[in-house]
């Protein structure tokens, strides 16, 4: 299962301010980690929402543009990690060791195609040559 | 910071399990793998970490979960090694007693040798556990639960195998290693080559297993292509020069971002073709693309995985099924075969072909394999041959071939499938 794990902004973040070179060594170290254990699929840090805006939608299906930068810091969005991993708990210890010292992470599961967990066909049963599933899969008509 | 610090008493059991199982899953490898290079017995060394998951799960509901829940299970491993040693050494030194000299055993210091983190101690456990000494499915069986850190009836439930025969099988293992006094070490040279492809054939194994799907527990098979994929992208971090471990995860991820594509809505299998590319799973693509990178980055000759990586790039960057570049997977193919010759691969090569220049040109290639005995029995090849016949406008030996496939495959779906083509191809007259 994915999570979404989603750094709150706050007054430096929107600011502008860039980490300092412990925060960036700490941060490293972490996200290195993350990807050493293989649960790491995407992870970006967001530019101040001055840079950002939003796009109001009307009734009508009109839509308004509103430039950024927004005052409620705290519900922004400063930076995500996208994990894999297989299970809420698994998730919240990975986010209980980043290196924060202030402020709020959220942790959100991604919704994803269950679909592929329906009705396996013993069609790929015999996997005996695992060319075999990519000639089947080629041989569309 | 977190809130988890609740009073003991507001601790849920369920939750404390779960969250041991988390932990167990985050650190056991490396926790195994330390224990292993101290002990220098991989049996032993697991038996102790056991021992500390166990006293987590009867501690921790009282306690609450520590702060720092890797480093209470190292510790607590660590506490059990030393006393294992000096209850053995007790041992010794009763037995020597009757009068022989009395044997000056140093206690190692292991406090300071578990502390010590070695990069190189799960690849150790890594390739330990796919060690050619075992058989193959003893291989898949350690390298989940020494590797992954997956319980026994977790890997059963995933191979559909009784929990007792996986269980045997990685205590058999487990002698075997000792027996054989396999070194826990990182291979040199030719060797490391030639037990890198075991570590890699492992891998893979255990992502078909989810990927092309035994049946059963459906819920399994997802998760058993993820831990795969976990494991490779771990490898790849411990390995980074070596093209074909980057291939693998490439061919993994590439391969993994169609699964939520590769069935209907009532279960039916749909062909790579006819597949909704916009549920491909783009995180995957792009981590596989450039996993793909990584690998043909060195200029090295391509290896088999990262051949096989390629060619299923091809489909992925293919924005439709009609933008597929038919002629690169055809000569991709065509260097596969060069590698690992078999007769499937030439019979991909020929749909490859048959795409990329006319169906003339693959019924060639299909012609030349009628006659080979491990093709006599595989439903694919007259299915495949039926297909470029229809092409060519010559559908009654189509309808010959179609009947023929339906009558080997043993799926009814897919023999349905091909009854369908049979009568569709008998249709106007010839």
């Amino acid at each position: 299962m994915r999570f979404m794990v989603i750094v709150k902004g706050n007054e430096d973040t929107e600011r502008g301010v860039l980490p300092t070179e412990q925060e960036l060594a700490e941060m490293g170290a972490y996200n290195e980690e993350l990807v050493r254990a293989g649960v790491m699929l995407a992870g970006e840090g967001l530019h101040p929402s001055s840079r950002g805006a939003r796009v109001r939608f009307a009734a009508d299906g009109s839509a308004t543009v509103v430039d950024g930068p927004f005052a409620e810091t705290k519900e922004l969005v400063a930076g995500f990690w996208i994990l894999q991993v297989s299970s809420r708990e698994e998730v919240l210890e990975w986010v209980k060791k980043a290196p924060f010292r202030s402020g709020e992470v959220e942790v959100r599961q991604v919704f994803e195609s269950d679909d592929f967990g329906d009705a396996m066909t013993p069609e790929l049963r015999e996997q005996e040559d695992r060319m075999r599933a990519t000639v089947a899969e080629q041989q569309g008509s | 910071m977190s809130t988890s610090s609740a009073g003991p008493a507001a601790v849920d059991p369920d939750v404390v399990r779960r969250t041991v199982d988390a932990v167990w899953r985050m650190e056991s490898a490396k926790l195994v793998g330390a224990l292993t290079r101290v002990t220098g017995d991989v049996g032993l060394a697991e038996e102790l970490a056991q021992d500390a998951l166990v006293a987590a799960l009867e501690r921790w509901p009282q306690t609450g979960v520590p702060d720092r829940p890797g480093a209470w299970l190292t510790a607590t491993a660590k506490h059990r090694a030393i006393d294992a040693f000096r209850r053995a050494r007790r041992l010794a030194d009763r037995t020597e007693a009757l009068g022989r000299e009395l044997v000056e055993v140093e206690e190692p210091d292991w406090a300071a040798a578990l502390d010590e983190v070695v990069a190189d101690d799960v690849l150790r456990l890594v390739f330990i556990s796919c060690h050619p000494v075992l058989a193959r499915e003893a291989r898949v069986a350690l390298t989940l639960r020494l590797v992954g850190g997956l319980a026994t009836p977790e890997i059963a439930r995933a191979f559909l195998a009784p929990e007792a025969t996986v269980a045997q099988r990685i205590v058999r293992a487990k002698r075997t290693l000792t027996a054989a006094r396999v070194p826990f070490e990182v291979p040199t040279g030719a060797e490391f080559t030639a037990r890198l492809s075991s570590v890699l054939e492992v891998l893979y194994l255990v992502f078909n297993e989810g990927y092309a799907a035994t049946g059963g527990a459906q819920w399994t098979r997802p998760d058993l292509c993820a831990e795969a994929l976990r494991l490779g992208r771990v490898l790849a971090e411990l390995t980074p020069h070596e093209p074909e471990v980057h291939g693998l995860v490439a061919l993994m991820e590439i391969q993994a971002s169609r699964l939520g594509a590769r069935t209907g809505p009532g279960g039916e299998p749909v062909l790579l073709l006819d597949q909704d590319r916009g549920r491909w799973d783009r995180v995957l693509i792009g981590r596989g693309l450039a996993a793909l990178e990584r690998a043909t980055g060195s200029g090295r000759a391509l290896g088999p995985y990262c051949l096989q990586a390629a060619i299923a790039a091809c489909h992925a960057r293919a924005r439709t099924a009609a933008e597929t570049d038919w002629a690169r997977i055809a000569a991709l193919y065509e260097a596969l075969a060069e590698l690992t010759p078999s007769p499937v691969v030439e019979l991909n090569r020929a749909v490859a072909v048959g795409m990329a220049y006319g169906p003339a040109a693959g019924l060639e290639l299909v012609d030349a394999l009628t006659d080979v005995p491990a093709l006599q029995r595989y439903h694919l090849l007259p299915s495949v041959r039926g297909d470029l016949l229809v092409k060519l406008g010559r559908p009654t030996e189509a309808r010959t071939e179609f009947l023929r496939a339906a009558s080997l495959t043993r799926n009814e779906r897919e023999q349905a499938l091909l009854l369908d083509r049979a009568a569709s191809s008998a249709g106007p007259p010839a």
